[in-house]
């Protein structure tokens, strides 16, 4: 690398400063490609994945800052997030942490992980479809059509909690879709306020919510590509 | 004894006294220290810890700590009188970045969370620079940080900062300590945090009244806390198919990244790499990693890699990266990095794992181990012979050779090989950030782990001075530790060289004054029509004589013939040296991949951008 030897290069402002070599245009190519996911484009198999919707429950240590632990991790690597909720568990020291998350597959592995990493965290799991998911929404309404108001409340299996000549207060459980439903059909009313609690879920049947996914599990899934496609059902 | 004795609850009197049994008389066992009684390095126990701020001590002297960086001041006070009493040595810094820095970088060279401590508010938040540097270098690093008393929390008191709030996204973890008899156990285990799995910097926030507040118990030993999963082992059967892929390479080359050096797994990679030929790349924190005097060494890819490395990791067909994460600087845009290869990635962080660069084969564990892993699965070596004459053939194609006009000013690659030239293999290299931090890249040839300290990731102009002192400390008496700074970056952090002057460090800064930002004067040159907006300083103070000033030795250099002499000049000093090295200021750094363009089509001159 020493230069010593070259000083053969003349001149002052004719000085041509870099290195030489041959140009870019005079270098082989390679022929294939990646998209931007850092995947190596097959034709045949190309395709930009979509996102998808997925609810990711969560075991945490009860302590402070556990959330703002988490919900940093989302903003700063721009994760994109639906709901989050949190709320005690049957152990005094643990926290549950149930986020409905919108990412094509790989951003939802990259949560995954990212959550693991976290100290504060206990486990990390992607529900499945079939998944018991549900929200309350509580909706304020004018009520100059009670009648009205009380059959569209009986419709979604609602609750009256509050009401007064003005107002009445709704609450309403169940889906996402559901609640969706519901709001829309009380627009009719006039609708004052909102407020809605997020997803809560559970897995169903004997298997654990909280269970666990081991590294190696989660590395087998980067090896696989699992297509477990979410089907937004109705838990209704 | 009986003083003490009375101080220590009844369930803990039993292993006292145990231990001090051995340190009495019984000499077979004294040697080893039971967890409750801590032995001092001349055999006798340490007294008993009577506050939480003797506990935090305790638990540094526990994990072997020797020295410390830092800045005084009200909230930490309680840690510094602990201090006083302790074999700890502090180095007193001039600026709390100083002492992050000099931290990252005593973890660097020696592989142990480097410790820095600061008090509360603009003592925590000069940290933030160099904590977040380490957490993008993934560095061991350990900070204690002074927080108001537990009561005034949150009242917007005198210096007080939400420092874990502020820290959160830097930081591997960070703990606020609020019970005395916990502190010292919540410093034995972020200290244990940083160093163990994929390192990173840890932080506790050390309220004042915790830290005052009477305590007897006892640091636990470091050991990371149970939520915290390290995989050791890569996966048996991707091992095996990712074995099966070497075998079946024709054009495989290995990247090594900075992983290789934390893991310790420079000297598995050598072997790996010599016994199947497999020409090697680096990225910049994974200098060292592999001797680039070697034939099979392509050294450092990337925006300012060699020629070679890129071609070679643009056209491989298989590529065995070991602890990188596949930063922007190295892979260029990522539709055209390593088009054809298949890639094998072994990562101690499942996180990094298809990350920015889809792994074939992802194998979780810790680099060296699943490169041994690797090396008892390979069967056969790749054939290779044509692909190893083609990167010998880039080699020659796109050579590093510059020229050196007699009458233009000093070309720096010039001052960093007569540098390199002038000290031993085992010299350490610091820099800042900038052009000059990448000659230092490109001419020095690194041949050893733990020799090149440089801000990576988070790329901190000022890093070069107070990375120089923490490396002194780590580094060995006979390996030379040399700065190379830029005019800017030098200009950032100058104000540590009264401490390396107090200190009577050994250490070469040698400046490559442009009297311009230059990387960003190249930058503006290149893509926004030689418009020197901000970039152009046009006058620099007399770095020689600033460092006289300082009581340092300084040195300058204008001509070719003064290089030579000036440097050994300079080196011979057993204390602090500065040489202000007037280099050609409108020398550029190249080869250049643009942001986000493609390796292979690398700049070789401004006229290819």
């Amino acid at each position: 690398m020493s230069g010593e030897n070259e000083q053969d290069e003349p001149n002052g402002s004719g000085y041509r400063r870099g290195l030489d070599g041959p140009a870019p245009e005079e270098r082989p190519t390679p022929d294939g490609r990646r998209n931007e996911q850092g995947i190596r484009i097959d034709p045949e198999v190309e395709a930009k994945q979509a996102p998808r919707r997925t609810v990711i429950s969560t075991l945490v240590e009860h302590e402070p800052g556990v959330l703002s632990d988490v919900s940093g991790l989302f903003s700063r690597r721009q994760f994109n997030i639906e709901s989050l909720t949190v709320g005690p568990t049957t152990d005094d020291d643990r926290a549950r942490i149930t986020l409905v998350v919108e990412e094509p597959d790989p951003g939802i592995d990259q949560i995954k992980k990212q959550l693991r990493k976290l100290i504060p965290v206990i486990s990390v799991r992607e529900l499945e479809s079939d998944a018991m998911r549900r929200e309350l929404a509580l909706v304020k309404i004018d009520a100059d059509r009670p009648a009205e108001v009380a059959a569209v409340t009986d419709m979604y299996d609602g609750k009256t909690v509050d009401s007064c000549p003005e107002t009445a207060t709704i609450e309403i459980t169940g889906s996402r879709q559901k609640i969706d439903a519901a709001i829309e059909t009380f627009e009719q009313f006039g609708i004052r306020e909102i407020d809605r609690t997020g997803t809560t879920a559970l897995a169903r049947g004997t298997q654990s919510t909280a269970a666990p996914a081991s590294t190696t599990e989660s590395t087998a899934e980067a090896a696989s590509h699992p297509q477990n496609q979410y089907a937004p059902a109705d838990d209704d | 004894m009986s003083e003490r004795a009375t101080s220590i609850p009844p369930e803990e009197q039993h292993d006292d006294q145990d231990a001090e049994s051995h340190a009495d008389g019984d000499d077979t066992t004294a040697g080893a220290p039971s967890a409750d009684a801590p032995v001092t390095g001349d055999g006798t126990q340490p007294e008993p810890v009577t506050t939480g701020a003797e506990s935090v001590v305790r638990a540094l002297e526990n994990a072997g700590v020797e020295h410390a960086f830092g800045v005084q001041g009200g909230a930490i006070m309680p840690v510094y009188d602990a201090l006083y009493d302790s074999e700890i040595t502090h180095v007193t810094m001039a600026h709390e970045q100083g002492a992050s820095h000099a931290a990252d970088a005593y973890g660097i060279v020696s592989g142990e969370p480097g410790v820095c401590l600061a008090t509360s508010g603009p003592g925590a938040t000069n940290l933030v620079t160099g904590i977040a540097d380490a957490d993008m270098d993934s560095d061991p690093m350990l900070a204690l940080t002074g927080q108001v008393p537990t009561d005034f929390v949150g009242n917007d008191a005198f210096q007080e900062t939400d420092t874990t709030g502020v820290m959160t996204p830097v930081t591997k973890d960070n703990t606020f300590a609020a019970d005395p008899d916990r502190v010292g156990t919540d410093v034995s285990e972020a200290f244990a945090l940083a160093r163990e799995g994929r390192p990173g910097p840890t932080l506790v926030d050390l309220p004042k009244d915790v830290t005052n507040a009477e305590t007897d118990r006892e640091p636990d030993e470091p050991a990371t806390p149970d939520t915290y999963e390290v995989t050791e082992e890569a996966d048996p059967t991707i091992v095996a198919s990712a074995a099966e892929r070497i075998g079946n390479a024709t054009r495989p080359i290995m990247l090594l990244g900075g992983g290789v050096i934390k893991g310790e797994a420079s000297e598995a990679c050598r072997k790996f790499a010599i016994k199947h030929e497999i020409p090697v790349v680096t990225t910049m924190p994974g200098i060292g990693s592999f001797p680039e005097d070697h034939e099979l060494s392509m050294e450092m890819a990337g925006m300012h890699g060699t020629g070679y490395a890129n071609m070679a990791i643009t056209h491989c067909d298989t590529m065995i990266a070991v602890g990188t994460r596949f930063d922007d600087r190295l892979t260029g845009g990522i539709e055209t990095f390593a088009p054809d290869a298949e890639i094998i990635h072994i990562d101690i962080d499942p996180a990094e794992i298809s990350k920015n660069i889809h792994a074939d084969y992802p194998l979780v564990g810790d680099a060296d181990t699943v490169v041994s892993q690797l090396a008892r699965a390979v069967e056969t070596s790749p054939q290779a012979t044509k692909w190893r004459a083609q990167c010998q053939q880039w080699k020659s194609d796109y050579s590093m050779a510059y020229d050196v006009p007699e009458d233009e000013p000093i070309q720096p690659e010039f001052v960093v090989e007569a540098l390199d030239e002038a000290t031993s293999d085992r010299a350490v290299v610091t820099t800042g950030v900038g052009q000059h931090q990448m000659w230092a890249c490109q001419y020095w040839t690194y041949t050893e782990p733990r020799t090149w300290v440089s801000s990576h990731g988070l790329g901190t102009m000022g890093y070069g001075l107070p990375a120089a002192i923490g490396a002194r400390l780590a580094a060995d008496d006979d390996q030379e530790v040399v700065c190379i700074d830029g005019d800017g970056s030098f200009l950032m952090t100058l104000q540590g060289l009264s401490v390396a002057v107090r200190e009577n460090l050994d250490i070469t800064v040698a400046v490559l004054n442009n009297e311009y930002i230059g990387m960003v004067r190249q930058w503006q040159d290149a893509f926004f029509e030689g418009r020197h907006s901000a970039s152009d300083y046009g006058w620099m103070p007399e770095f020689d004589k600033l460092a006289e000033a300082f009581g340092a030795n300084g040195f300058r250099i204008d001509e070719y013939d003064e290089v030579a002499d000036t440097i050994e000049a300079a080196l011979a000093e057993d204390g602090p040296s500065v040489i202000d090295v007037h280099i050609d200021p409108q020398a550029n750094v190249y080869p250049m991949v643009p942001s986000g363009g493609d390796n292979g089509q690398f700049a070789l001159a401004e006229d290819q951008l």
